[in-house]
C-alpha cells in the first residue's frame, strides 16, 4: 500500500491523502480532547461575553431597552458616531486606493519603508494616537495659540474626534488592497491602456472590478473600528454629553454612573454592528477565495 | 503562472510599464502627503515635545514608582495573555485546520470577534461576567479567586483582545504544511508525538512566535477593554496607557508625552521583531516548498 502511494504522491498528492490519513491522524481521544479544549476556550472568551452584553441589555425588559437607545443623548451619540465614520472611512478609502496603486503598479526606492510606515498606526497605543493631536491642537500645542486666536475648535470637538478616528483606522483599506493588487499584476490594465483607454477609464472598468471584494473587505473592517474606537477618541473628545460623545464614550459614562441597563443597551448596538461586520467579512472571504482559486484552475 | 508573469513584468520591462501606467506621481504624492499629515507629523510631535524637557525631568517622569508599577503590570499581564493565546490559540488553529466537527465554520468566523467588537463593549461585558455576582465570578468567588478589579482581570481582558492574532497567523501555515512530510515521518517509524515534535512543531514555530509578538504588542497598548475590569488602583492595577491619560487630565503634558515616548519605543521594537519573525517565517515556508 505505502509502496504504491509514494510514486503517486510525487505527482498527484491529493489522491494519496485519504489512504495515508490514518497513519498521520491522532487517536480519537486526543482529537476529542483538543476539540473540547478549543471549544471551551472560544466559548469562555468569545460566546459568553457576547451573550452577557445582550443579557444585561435586556435584563430590565424591552421598555427600558427602547427608552435607553432612544434617549436624546443616546441618539446624539449615534449620530456623531455615524458622521465620524462617514468622514473617516471615505478618506482612508481614497488613501488606500492611491497607496495600493502606487505600491502595486510601480517600482520605486523606499517601498518597503513606505509599507512599514503605513502599518504604523496599528502598533501605536490608541491613547497615544489621541495624545498626538492634543500636542498639536491643544491649548499648549503647536497650533494651539493660532487656533484660539481664530476661534477654531479642533480638540474636544468633532474635528478632533474625526482626526483621531482617521489615525487609528488609517491602514485598514490600504493593507487589504496592496497584497491583492500586487498578486493581480498589471497585465489587464496594460491591455486596456494599449487599446487606448484613459487612465481613469482603465481604473474604473478594469482595476475596480478586480479589487471590489478586497475593497469592500477593507471598508467594512475600517468602518467597524471607526465606529467602535474608544481610547483615541476618549483623549480628544472632552466628553460633553449630547455633543462630543460617540457611542463607546456614552457607554463608558453610563456605565460609570451605574446605569448598567442603559450602558449595555447602547453596547448591544455596537455588538450587533460587530456581528454584522463578522457576517459580511466571512461572506466576502468566501467570494475572495472563489475569485483567487479560479485562475489557478485554468 | 501568476508568479511567473508578474516576475517577468517586474524584472523584464520595468521601463515600458513605467511609461505606460498612469498616475504614478499623483498616487505616490497623495500617499506621502496624507501619510505625513495624518501619521508622521503628529507622531513626530511626541518626540519634539520630549526634546523640550531636560534629561532629568524626562527620567523622573518615566521612572517614578507609580509608572514603574504600571510598566510591570502592563508588560507582565501582556506576557501572560500572549502566552495563554499561544497555548489555546495554537490548539484552536490546529482544530480548525485538521479536524471536522459541527459548528466549525461559525467558530472560525467568531475568532475575529475581538477585532470587530469595540473594546469598551468587551470591557464592560468581561467586568459584568467576572464581578462578584457575574456568571463566572460567582463560581470563582467561593474558590477565593478574584478576577475583576485585580491584575488577573487585566490578563483576562488582554487575552480576549489578543485571541485572533495567534489563530490567524498559525492557521494558514498549518494549512500549507505538507502532509507528505508527516507521512514520510510516519512511514519511517516515527510515532505521532515524535512527528509533531520534530516535523510539525518546527514548521509552525515561526508563526507561533509571530502571533505571540503581535498579541503582546497589541496588549501593551490596549486601553478600552482593560480600564473597566482593572479597578485602576495606582501601584496595583493601573496600566501604563491609563497613567498617560491620568497625566493628561492633570495637564502634565510633558509627563504624559515622556511616558508615551517609552511606549512608542517599545512599539517600534516590537514592530521590528515582528518584521524579522515574519521574514523568517516566509523563508521557512519557501524552503519547505522546495
Amino acid at each position: 500500500m505505502s509502496a504504491a502511494a509514494i510514486p503517486v504522491a510525487a505527482t498527484e498528492p491529493r489522491i494519496a491523502r485519504p489512504s495515508a490519513q490514518s497513519a498521520i491522524a491522532e487517536p480519537f481521544w486526543i482529537r476529542a480532547l483538543l476539540i473540547g479544549v478549543a471549544l471551551a476556550f472560544i466559548t469562555l472568551f468569545l460566546f459568553v461575553p457576547l451573550a452577557a452584553v445582550f443579557h444585561e441589555a435586556f435584563r430590565k425588559g424591552w421598555q427600558v431597552y427602547l427608552s435607553a437607545i432612544t434617549e436624546p443623548d443616546a441618539i446624539a451619540a449615534v449620530k456623531l458616531t455615524l458622521l465620524t465614520a462617514a468622514i473617516a472611512v471615505p478618506l482612508n478609502l481614497v488613501f488606500g486606493i492611491a497607496a495600493s496603486w502606487a505600491i502595486a503598479k510601480f517600482n520605486f526606492r523606499g517601498k518597503s519603508l513606505l509599507l512599514t510606515l503605513i502599518d504604523l498606526p496599528f502598533s501605536v497605543s490608541p491613547v497615544i494616537s489621541g495624545l498626538v493631536y492634543v500636542l498639536l491642537f491643544g491649548a499648549q500645542g503647536w497650533f494651539g495659540e493660532w487656533l484660539q486666536a481664530h476661534d477654531v475648535r479642533i480638540l474636544f470637538a468633532m474635528p478632533g474626534i474625526v482626526l483621531a478616528t482617521v489615525f487609528v483606522t488609517f491602514p485598514f483599506v490600504a493593507r487589504e488592497l496592496i497584497p491583492l493588487m500586487q498578486s493581480q499584476g498589471s497585465e489587464e490594465e496594460e491591455a486596456a491602456l494599449v487599446l487606448g483607454a484613459s487612465g481613469f477609464r482603465t481604473f474604473w472598468h478594469v482595476t475596480l472590478p478586480n479589487i471590489k471584494w478586497g475593497l469592500l473587505y477593507g471598508v467594512i473592517l475600517c468602518n467597524a473600528r471607526a465606529m467602535g474606537e474608544f481610547g483615541a477618541v476618549s483623549v480628544v473628545s472632552g466628553h460633553v454629553r449630547g455633543q462630543t460623545n460617540t457611542i463607546p464614550l456614552q457607554v463608558e459614562i453610563l456605565y460609570n454612573e451605574y446605569n448598567f441597563a442603559a450602558a449595555f443597551a447602547l453596547a448591544s448596538l455596537l455588538a450587533l454592528l460587530a456581528l454584522v461586520t463578522l457576517a459580511l467579512k466571512t461572506f466576502i472571504e468566501w467570494r475572495l477565495r472563489d475569485a483567487t482559486s479560479q485562475p489557478e484552475q485554468e | 503562472m501568476d508568479v511567473a508573469t508578474t516576475q517577468a513584468a517586474r524584472s523584464g520591462r520595468p521601463s515600458a510599464i513605467f511609461r505606460l501606467m498612469p498616475g504614478f506621481h499623483l498616487s505616490l504624492g497623495f500617499t506621502i502627503l496624507y501619510l505625513s499629515l495624518i501619521v508622521l507629523i503628529p507622531l513626530s510631535a511626541v518626540f519634539f515635545k520630549t526634546f523640550t524637557m531636560t534629561w532629568e525631568a524626562f527620567w523622573a517622569a518615566v521612572s517614578s514608582g507609580r509608572v514603574l508599577a504600571s510598566y510591570r503590570l502592563t508588560f507582565g499581564a501582556s506576557l501572560g495573555a500572549a502566552t495563554l493565546n499561544v497555548l489555546f490559540g495554537g490548539v484552536v488553529a490546529w482544530v480548525l485546520v485538521r479536524y471536522h466537527f459541527p459548528g466549525k465554520r461559525i467558530i472560525d468566523a467568531m475568532v475575529d470577534l475581538p477585532f470587530a467588537l469595540p473594546t469598551a463593549v468587551a470591557g464592560i461585558a468581561l467586568t459584568a461576567l467576572y464581578s462578584r455576582n457575574g456568571w463566572i465570578g460567582h463560581y470563582l468567588g467561593p474558590l477565593g479567586i478574584k478576577v475583576a478589579f485585580t491584575p488577573l482581570g487585566v490578563v483576562v481582558a488582554l487575552t480576549f483582545i489578543g485571541l485572533p492574532f495567534v489563530v490567524r497567523t498559525v492557521q494558514p501555515v498549518l494549512e500549507d504544511l505538507e502532509h507528505e512530510l508527516e507521512e514520510a515521518a510516519a512511514s519511517l517509524g516515527a510515532g505521532r508525538w515524535q512527528t509533531f515534535a520534530r516535523v510539525i512543531f518546527p514548521g509552525i514555530l515561526p508563526a507561533l512566535l509571530t502571533g505571540f509578538a503581535l498579541a503582546f504588542a497589541r496588549a501593551t497598548g490596549e486601553y478600552g477593554s482593560v480600564i473597566f475590569i482593572a479597578g485602576n488602583m495606582p501601584m496595583v492595577s493601573e496600566i501604563t496607557p491609563l497613567f498617560i491619560i491620568t497625566k493628561l487630565e492633570q495637564y502634565d503634558y510633558a509627563g504624559a508625552t515622556a511616558i508615551a515616548v517609552v511606549m512608542l519605543l517599545v512599539s517600534f521594537l516590537m514592530l521590528l521583531t515582528i518584521n524579522t519573525l515574519q521574514a523568517w517565517s516566509r523563508k521557512r515556508g519557501q524552503m519547505e516548498k522546495i
